[in-house]
């Protein structure tokens, strides 16, 4: 691709996509895709349709969000809605090119909701709080399903990159803060600062250079939409990256991505070379004074490192451990240089924040958490998979309305949030909205993103346990109360689970976890104790069945 | 078949250019080395450490620090069992022990014969499909004991054992 000018950003804006004149069949390929067999499926598909020398598109797309119905296809013939088909078989595939070659219907079997039913996209109405409470709106995930993740031109023909053109044509940083600030985007990485307030600070610090990480360090195990965000629109996180660099001041950005997520890793490092190559990225970008480059760096299998002083250490090439903060890392960060740190969604959203204007994206949520989030929403539920809502629906929506309640058509336990810092939230409280400050006062909080849903047969002794196992281990070890608490809980709750433990084993673990919480270094140490705290705070008849009788 | 180590290999030589002069790019360099070896073995961390330079003990302070990194050879076959919490809730733990028994192996090890590694991971990001486990590249949907027996490489082992 040529490098482009203002002048195309602004005639590609203009370009009306044309109207499908043929059959479109797009696949799903994303990792949960290829997981559940898409490749087979695709290619079966390719050689269909040439064997027939039919002039139709086979595309490959991201990640839909209906990830325990991969693989998906969606097959769009001109004039008609599209249609979407789930858990495809290379049989299957066959069967709808060879049924659709013959001009008979689409099969009836196999099909599921389609991307029009599940979700309204940025750009459609705004639901009012409570109206369309079975619905996604996906600001985030608009083009996740939709593009070609490797194609650059169909992020462009979806209106890719015209934020960029927007900023560097005619705003001052300082305007695209006060958007930032209108908009009221908090962090999505999970503990919801203000994001710019953020940006305001690092762009205010004095450096030799200032940087930008985009922290893709997705460790919570159990959440994984920035991976979905990564794989199913990259240019969109990277055109995050590259106004957030302009912003700040910055020439050069990192992506931090966990090396557990290749296909990632792939498709960004490809969309990193064809922004270069339409002048997007690099040197004098759009024509313009401003040059920023990019590089991926991997991470190496440390929780921690999504802590953002680890993350530093580990781009630094030394072990994740994290340092007292102040100073952060927007004062001294990457090689004592100011540093802006931004979650994945964050960035996801910054081009429709400045394309459509802060104040559009503050009609979407209620009070002060603004916005979407995306929710990978797993476990023993009936459709696993992400949902984007606007906040301020509740659990109960997402879990029940959306995902179709649990998987034993049983009901509902708990739903965890936030992940092994976050905490459980028995079914009781389902009508909560999910903010912030809501989940926060649950005992829980938003975290990355990670929904589990846990039904009657789950033991929460056991659960608290598999949660504290993971910070016991993926603690770094370098300040005692998390070292040395977590392992002495983790002791404690052994014991219980053994039908071992007393009742002054109990207090002896909420006095530890006050401790950790107040004492720890960081988030890792200072999160541990949530889960186990939330669980004695709505379950501890499960704790108590365990210990041993008291005496006298 | 991955390369014999040995203290004079062009390939690091050619990582250790590649990632000398760019900064933050230690992990980057390990990386390299452990996808040509399928582990860091010691003489390639040594020549790497020479070229680069960086002590062998800031390496291995890194190396032992990140659970990624290995520092044995796998073996032919790594099978990856996911203990993310959806698996976990789904089974996992007991699929584990299933793929322990299957391979003779605890976690962590390697086959005596070199032909499989067992290990667990913390989450590969595909949980809408729990539980799920990878064998070598390839990632299994909503596995169980038997869809991984079935999955796992018919190795040059088996003929020996037959024998």
């Amino acid at each position: 691709m040529a490098r482009m000018t203002f002048a195309d950003l602004a005639a590609r804006a203009q370009a009306r996509p044309a109207v499908a004149d043929r059959p479109i069949i797009r696949v799903g390929m994303s990792t949960c895709g290829m997981a559940a067999g898409a490749e087979p499926v695709f290619a079966v598909l390719n050689t269909e349709v040439k064997n027939r020398s039919l002039d139709w598109r086979v595309r490959r797309t991201g990640c839909a969000g209906m990830c325990s119905m991969e693989p998906l296809v969606e097959v769009t013939l001109p004039g008609q809605p599209a249609v979407m088909f789930g858990e495809v078989t290379p049989e299957f595939a066959r069967q709808i090119v060879v049924d659709c070659a013959a001009g008979k219907p689409l099969p009836a079997e196999n099909r599921v909701p389609g991307l029009a039913e599940l979700a309204r996209v940025a750009g459609d109405p705004v639901p009012a709080p409570g109206e369309d409470a079975t619905r996604q709106y996906r600001i985030v995930m608009r083009n996740c399903g939709v593009i070609d993740p490797e194609e650059i031109d169909e992020y462009i023909d979806r209106g890719g990159y015209q934020a960029l053109g927007k900023v560097l044509s005619s705003m001052t940083p300082e305007q695209v803060i006060e958007e930032l600030k209108v908009a009221g985007l908090r962090g999505r990485g999970g503990a919801g600062f203000p994001a710019w307030l953020k940006w305001n600070l690092t762009r205010e610090s004095k450096g030799d250079e200032h940087i930008i990480v985009c922290n893709g360090d997705e460790g919570d195990p159990g959440a994984y939409m920035d991976r979905s965000v990564l794989e199913g629109d990259p240019h969109a996180v990277l055109e995050g990256m590259i106004i957030g660099g302009f912003v700040i001041g910055a020439q050069t950005g990192f992506f931090y991505i966990r090396a557990e997520y290749p296909l990632a890793i792939q498709r960004i490092e490809k969309a990193i070379r064809q922004a270069k190559a339409a002048g997007l990225l690099g040197k004098n970008i759009l024509g313009t004074e401003f040059s920023f480059n990019v590089e991926v760096r991997l991470g190496a299998g440390a929780f921690v490192c999504g802590e953002e002083t680890a993350l530093i250490a580990s781009l630094e090439g030394q072990r994740g451990t994290p340092r007292p903060r102040p100073p952060y890392p927007s004062v001294k960060g990457l090689w004592g240089q100011p540093t802006m740190i931004n979650n994945v969604e964050s960035l996801a959203n910054l081009s429709q924040i400045v394309a459509r204007g802060g104040e559009w994206f503050s009609t979407i949520g209620v009070g002060r958490s603004t916005g979407t989030k995306v929710f990978a929403v797993t476990g023993k539920v009936k459709n696993a998979g992400l949902v984007e809502i606007p906040m301020g629906m509740t659990l109960r929506d997402v879990v029940e309305g959306i995902c179709g309640g649990t998987s034993s058509g049983g009901p509902i336990k708990a739903v965890q949030t936030g992940g092994p810092s976050g905490g459980l939230i028995p079914a009781t409280e389902l009508d909560t909205p999910i903010t912030y400050e809501h989940l926060q006062k649950l005992g829980s909080y938003m975290g990355s993103g990670g929904m589990m849903v846990m039904d009657e047969s789950d033991d929460l002794v056991e659960l608290s346990r598999f949660y504290l196992g993971f910070c016991v281990d993926e603690s770094c070890g370098k300040c005692a109360p998390c070292r040395i608490g977590g392992t002495q809980m983790l002791r404690l709750l052994d014991r219980i689970a053994d039908g071992k433990g007393t009742t002054a084993d109990v207090a002896t673990i909420k006095r530890l976890a006050r401790a950790m919480q107040r004492a720890s270094l960081c988030g890792l140490g200072q999160g541990a104790p949530s889960p186990i705290l939330s669980a004695l705070r709505y379950f501890e008849s499960e704790f108590a069945d365990r210990l041993v009788p008291e005496a006298n | 078949m991955s390369p014999t180590p040995t203290k004079t290999d062009d390939d690091v030589t050619a990582i250790a250019k590649r990632w000398k002069d760019k900064r933050g790019s230690l992990i980057m360099a390990l990386h390299a080395l452990q996808d040509r070896y399928g582990y860091v073995p010691r003489e390639a961390a040594m020549n790497l450490g020479e070229q680069m330079n960086v002590p062998l003990a800031r390496i291995y302070e890194v190396l032992t620090f990140y659970n990624y990194f290995r520092l044995k050879s796998p073996g032919k076959h790594v099978v990856s069992v996911c203990m993310g919490t959806a698996c976990y809730l789904k089974g996992a733990p007991q699929l584990l022990r299933q793929a322990s028994d299957a391979l003779g192996i605890a976690p962590g090890e390697t086959s005596e014969d070199g032909e499989y590694h067992l290990q667990v991971v913390r989450c590969v990001g595909c949980c809408g499909l729990a539980p799920v486990a990878t064998v070598n590249a390839e990632l299994l949907a909503k596995v169980t004991g038997e869809s991984l027996a079935a999955r796992l490489p018919s190795p040059s082992v088996r003929t020996e054992e037959e024998a």
